[in-house]
């Protein structure tokens, strides 16, 4: 009983509205860069409602706006995106019996890292219902975000603009704390992760390694070594 | 080639390989992993992959350091104490607007 309430619409709104509320400035500042790249404002709110992905799309408008091949941009998006393909392997295993191959399309729209890590790190499996719930919000935050960005990206003071930018990382940090403090397993891999993260970005022999490659590597490592030393049968089976 | 055809179709390749690479794996992967180490990497695959994505890039956020982790240490107070995903990013949003007055 309250299991269903955790995984009704209603329930996935509400998760929905600190991923909907980060992305306004993630996508404020997208806004912003299209417009001063010469991309007119109905084209970069275009790109944000087809694509919904920070870096990818940052790195999509570089392209763009230095009039880049279709082959490049299309591989470009292969590699930064890559790692939505490892975290689609992972949410496909919690996903319940109510999403049949339409709505297992529908929903991949929206898979981003965030909505995959509210919904991978639930309890038991996610229903349907609060699939839809939970990506609603950021479409629109991410959609609207980057139209106020395009057409008025002056408006907003600077220093809460850049105060707007850690809000993602504050959510980031609310969802992997709590299980990291409960279980040993989890503070491994987010601690490793994170060390193999700086690694990557500091040391000189790692510097062709793109963030997107970087994030594969991290999530592959810290989670192999996590279930080797903290098997996590009860929680993974648990369902 | 036209600029904003250029641009249409350049918006639709993008769009279209982000889509494939999210949309396979979902629709490909439908039975139930049996490899217990395979399902425990999945499980704890979402945590590696948010302590990857927030440390280090955390610390430029804000365009200054000092706010920043300020706002980081703000986020890990208000987590470890269980606070709810807005009531954490807004703490970790207000000290570091609030660092900024002081250092800025």
């Amino acid at each position: 009983m309250n299991k269903d309430k955790n995984n009704s619409f209603g329930a996935g709104v509400r998760d929905g509205i600190p991923i909907g509320l980060g992305y306004l400035p993630v996508s404020f500042s997208f806004g912003i860069m299209a417009v001063n790249g010469g991309i007119p404002a109905l084209a970069a709110v275009l790109i944000s409602m087809t694509n919904l992905t920070s870096a990818g799309q940052v790195a999509g408008l570089a392209i763009l706006t230095a009039g880049g091949a279709f082959t490049e941009m299309a591989l470009t998006q292969l590699v930064i995106n890559l790692r939505y393909a490892l975290m689609g392997i992972a949410l496909s295993q919690k996903l319940d019996k109510g999403f049949n191959l339409l709505h297992r399309m529908l929903c991949a729209f929206c898979l981003t890292d965030e909505i995959f890590a509210v919904a991978a790190s639930k309890e038991g499996e996610v229903s349907r219902g609060y699939m839809y719930g939970l990506l609603s919000l950021p479409y629109v935050g991410w959609t609207l975000g980057t139209l106020l960005g395009a057409v008025a990206g002056e408006l907003l003071p600077e220093r809460i603009s850049s105060a707007l930018g850690i809000a993602i990382y504050g959510m980031f940090i609310a969802i992997i704390v709590p299980p990291a403090c409960k279980q040993r397993g989890v503070l491994l891999a987010v601690l490793l992760a994170a060390g193999i993260s700086c690694a990557i970005e500091y040391v000189p022999v790692f510097s062709g390694i793109t963030q997107g490659f970087a994030v594969i590597i991290c999530g592959i490592a810290a989670s192999a070594a996590a279930a080797l030393l903290f098997p996590a049968d009860k929680e993974a089976e648990e369902e | 080639m036209n600029q904003s055809i250029y641009l249409f179709i350049s918006v639709l390749v993008m769009a279209l390989t982000t889509y494939l690479i999210r949309m396979l794996p979902l629709v490909v992967f439908r039975r139930r992993i049996k490899s217990r180490f395979l399902r425990s990497m999945l499980y704890y695959m979402p945590y590696s992959v948010l302590g990857a994505m927030t440390v280090p890039w955390i610390f430029y956020s804000t365009g200054s350091f000092v706010t920043a982790a300020v706002g980081f240490a703000a986020a890990l107070v208000f987590s470890v104490r269980g606070r709810s995903l807005i009531t954490v990013a807004l703490a970790a949003v207000a000290a570091a607007l609030i660092t900024g007055f002081f250092v800025g």
